[in-house]
């Protein structure tokens, strides 16, 4: 069942590699513009890496946000989604599983090559991806509750980012903070370990408010 | 099997309708009709369990079906307004999508036939967007071809299909109730379905001319 949904939602974006895309080249510039703007002192570009590589990631997922169950609801798949004989949970948990695959895992791929550009040492840049690793599916889960809930809104774009960002600080601080940890010398493990139970609980409660979302939107 | 009682539904501040009961059985179709806004598709919605009933209470086999849940659906195919299928993939893909979230057993040669019958041979590889409006319909309409559940919700599904669809289409639904299935559908269209037991609803205005007697 689990890989029913996410076949068909990764077949659904194979078909529409433009978003893919479109979310990557937003990530790779953001991180870019900083290097260029702040100027080329290693120093200052060492600490503020994790920071802006995160913060990047973070606008990167809100981007493709929005999408995540529009489309259904337009088309009325949402509805045969509902009714399926199996809990809407499981549904939206292979939904968000496909949505961390084509929005998070790219992110992931993409951080250590952006990090060469802030001067960042093999161990940082081994910590930075892991952290996106363990992070990104957390956002993923965060993300669906906001777009369950601005689920036929006009506007619900913006409305989206007001909701989920907030929701996005302790990810990115201990996302960001394991990064920093490596670069001032002190293990990056408790950071890690609490962005692991984030993600956990983002990634396996997060489906059932989304669920309880979804249906009152379809009402 | 399907029972109603006392259904009220509210859109906004206004009623649609109270005091909605009936009874179905195995065999049966209930022709549910009514003018503009009387609150069908809130009504088959409401059998689906998607809109929760004001006030009132829908049983299947005699439980209701807030509690069955489960259950409940995997004997129920909706098909709404809408049509359910994704524009991006082909009529193909999208039969057997469908019926793998339902967790139906298709095979691709069942698919394939399910689309000729409906006549979309030589389409199945074609994405839906490049398909009109009647065609996008007829590949909805492919999933109820080996639909096995018993009870079958269809909000208006003769829109936008020509004659022979529409002649298709009561025939798959006939077959459903001759095999001892339920169907409820709206309709604006008078399309007798072969072989069934047909009972009537009037939504709206207890207007006594809208009312055929």
């Amino acid at each position: 069942m689990l890989r029913a949904v996410i076949g068909r939602d990764l077949r659904l974006a194979m078909r529409r590699q433009a978003d893919i895309v479109a979310a990557m080249f937003f990530f790779i510039i953001v991180v870019s513009l900083f290097p260029l703007g702040v100027g080329p002192e290693p120093d200052q570009l060492r600490r503020m890496a994790p920071g802006v590589l995160w913060v990047a990631a973070l606008l990167a997922t809100m981007l493709s946000l929005p999408r995540l169950f529009a489309d259904d609801h337009r088309d009325g798949t949402l509805e045969q989604l509902t009714l399926a004989p199996q809990p809407l949970g499981v549904i939206v948990l292979g939904k968000v599983i496909a949505h961390w695959l084509v929005a998070g895992l790219p992110l992931v791929v993409l951080a250590p090559v952006l990090g060469i550009q802030f001067d960042l040492s093999s161990d940082a840049l081994l910590v930075l991806t892991v952290s996106l690793l363990i992070g990104t599916p957390a956002l993923s889960g965060i993300g669906a509750i906001g777009a369950a809930l601005t689920l036929g809104v006009r506007g619900g774009g913006v409305l989206l980012s007001l909701l989920v960002l907030p929701l996005y600080i302790p990810v990115l601080i201990f996302g960001a903070g394991a990064v920093d940890a490596t670069l001032s010398g002190l293990g990056p493990q408790a950071h890690l370990s609490l962005l692991g139970a984030l993600a956990l609980g983002g990634v396996f409660f997060a489906p059932w408010p989304t669920a309880a979302a979804l249906r009152v939107a379809l009402e | 099997m399907l029972e109603a009682s006392n259904l009220e539904c509210v859109r906004g501040e206004r009623s649609l309708f109270a005091g909605v009961s009936f009874r179905l059985d195995g065999g049966e179709m209930l022709y549910v009709q009514g003018k503009n806004g009387s609150g069908k598709t809130s009504l088959l919605r409401m059998l689906c369990a998607l809109t929760p009933a004001v006030s009132g209470e829908i049983r299947w086999r005699g439980g209701p079906i807030g509690k069955l849940g489960e259950e409940f659906r995997s004997e129920l195919c909706y098909l709404g307004h809408q049509n359910a299928i994704k524009e991006e993939l082909t009529p193909l893909e999208n039969l057997l999508s469908s019926a793998r979230l339902a967790q139906e057993a298709l095979d691709e040669d069942a698919a394939l036939d399910a689309l000729a019958l409906v006549g979309l041979r030589g389409r199945e590889d074609l994405a839906c967007r490049y398909l009109s409006q009647g065609q996008k319909r007829r590949a909805a309409l492919a999933r109820l071809v080996n639909e096995k559940r018993a009870l079958w919700v269809l909000d208006e599904p003769y829109v936008a299909l020509d004659p022979a669809a529409v002649e298709l289409v009561a025939g798959l639904i006939g077959t459903h109730l001759q095999a001892g299935g339920l169907a409820v559908l709206t309709t604006h269209q008078a399309v007798s379905v072969p072989a069934a037991a047909v009972r009537e609803l009037w939504l709206g205005d207890s207007d006594a001319t809208q009312r055929p007697q």
